[in-house]
């Protein structure tokens, strides 16, 4: 329990320009609580996220890797994001296979309105985050 | 006093010992500029024969197969340290290879299978296991010890070139043999190092025949599921195909075959793991944008990270599948 309260989690939160990291940063003008934990990575578009950013991201001391991108819909290059879900679904077989619990890895669609979805599921996820506890990767 | 050649095969198959004599007449011609010191799979020599030579007194030596054993890494290192050159030759040596999908388990996931759970022993061998040393009358001897990890050859030693393939394509070898023996002979420069020798420098698409329509993918079949269009892309048709994240360099031969790319050649340039450069490819041809329905597409891929990483596991950004971490699902054979 003692090293529980000490455990900060890492997440690693790329978010897409016009979209989720706005929204962060209404969350943050509106003063609301999100998860001090996360650190933003900006991308032009959740499009961008390779999926080795997602493995390099845990390989390099991540505890969980969070996507945020427009809503279906809405992103601003028209078919980004839906790669962005094909890929996600991709990475989370790999994630369990490569033995990593794939709740580490979480997509959200947040608008640039959404602060308060923003806040709200950064949170959340700390919280799981904390529940599954550090990542240690064995090195190999 | 003719330049020295050296061939060794540490983990390996042997089939990259088979492309080597492969080239045909060709060999004749290594054997007349080299002077052959050490290859154990066609000569006989010893390991004591390596270890009396100076440092750097091999100008070249082609290194194929895995790093699994400690005798393994320890002809690694000699090697290294008698060699001018070393190359890293085939997949196996360059990026782990088949002998590297055993870092989907660990050594003693692997000795409890095969010593003691698998079917085919017979009850009085089950539960032996291989002893590192043992006692006998005429003395103690030793075997060498089995790493829990498989590595590539540059992951226990500094190498300066690199020769993909499973095995490396005949003309390939050729093409690496003649550069060399003008290297050698007119004094020539050699390539920067960790130049990657013997293939191209695109994908293997690049290099396929085949018809590419736009891709729109359903379903992924198995080999025995469909019969293939033999002018049609095979992942147009479904069909798995490394592909888009394999480096050209073999003249696409499996495709030719109607067989889709495994993915031998390894990822193509400036693409650090072919395994996820593989899920880029795909999920950018997936016909769906329901995420149920994508899920669904996914399972139709049989066992995907073996597939994606069948040839760079052990190379690839994660290296091995994780075992002890609390959260393991403990893959069973
Ligand atoms: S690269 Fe392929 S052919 Fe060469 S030793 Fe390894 S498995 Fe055999
Ligand atoms: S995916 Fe395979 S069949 Fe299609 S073009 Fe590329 S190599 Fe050829
Ligand atoms: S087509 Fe692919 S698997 Fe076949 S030899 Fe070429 S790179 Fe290797
Ligand atoms: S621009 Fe926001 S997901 Fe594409």
């Amino acid at each position: 329990m003692e090293q529980d309260k000490e455990f900060n989690p890492k997440i690693v939160a790329f978010l897409c320009n016009w979209c989720t990291y706005t929204g962060a940063d209404l969350a943050g003008v509106s003063r609301l609580k999100s998860s001090p934990c996360v650190r933003i990575i900006r991308v032009m578009c959740s499009g961008r996220v390779d999926p080795t950013f997602i493995i390099k991201a845990f390989k390099q001391g991540a505890d969980g890797v969070f996507i945020g991108g427009c809503h279906i819909g809405d992103c601003h290059y028209s078919e980004g994001n839906y790669k962005t879900l094909r890929r996600v679904e991709f990475m989370k077989t790999f994630l369990e296979e490569f033995g990593i619990n794939p709740k580490r890895l979480r997509l959200e669609w947040i608008s640039a309105s959404e602060g308060d979805k923003y806040a709200a599921t950064t949170l959340e996820f700390e919280t799981e985050i904390r529940e599954l506890g550090p990542l240690h990767l064995v090195e190999a | 006093m003719k330049p020295k050649l050296a061939l060794y095969w540490a983990s390996s198959c042997g089939g990259c010992e088979i492309a080597v004599v492969d080239i045909e007449l060709k060999i004749l011609d290594v054997a007349g500029f080299f002077d052959i010191v050490f290859w154990p799979c066609i000569m006989d020599f010893k390991y004591k024969d390596v270890e009396a030579m100076q440092d750097g007194d091999i100008t070249l030596c082609l290194f194929n197969g895995a790093i699994r054993t400690s005798e393994n890494e320890h002809l690694a290192k000699l090697l290294r340290a008698k060699s001018k050159v070393l190359v890293a030759f085939g997949s196996c040596a360059k990026e782990g290879c088949i002998p590297g999908l055993a870092n989907f388990y660990d050594k003693k996931t692997i000795l409890d299978y095969v010593y003691n759970d698998s079917p085919s022993l017979e009850a009085e061998s089950k539960g032996v296991y291989p002893e590192m040393r043992t006692n006998m009358p005429e003395g103690e001897i030793e075997i060498p010890e089995f790493w829990n990890t498989v590595k590539t050859l540059d992951q226990v030693v500094d190498v300066d070139y690199y020769v993909p393939g499973c095995p490396p394509q005949s003309f390939q070898i050729i093409n690496v043999i003649e550069a060399v023996i003008d290297i050698l002979k007119n004094g020539k420069p050699l390539p920067p190092k960790g130049t990657i020798l013997g293939a191209g420098d695109k994908t293997c698409c690049d290099e396929c025949p085949r018809e590419r329509k736009e891709k729109k993918i359903k379903k992924f079949y198995r080999p025995q599921e469909i019969i293939p269009d033999p002018k049609e892309c095979l992942l147009d048709q479904g069909i798995m195909c490394m592909g888009p994240a394999t480096r050209s360099g073999c003249d696409a031969l499996c495709v030719k075959a109607n067989s889709g790319c495994r993915g031998c050649y390894g990822p193509p340039p400036n693409v650090m793991d072919q395994g996820t450069k593989m899920v880029s490819a795909l999920s950018s041809v997936i016909d769906s944008t329901d995420p149920n329905e994508v899920k669904e597409i996914i399972k139709t891929i049989a066992d995907p990270l073996g597939t994606f990483y069948r040839f760079s596991l052990a190379s690839s950004l994660m290296k091995r599948v994780q075992q002890k971490n609390g959260e393991d699902k403990n893959r069973k054979f």
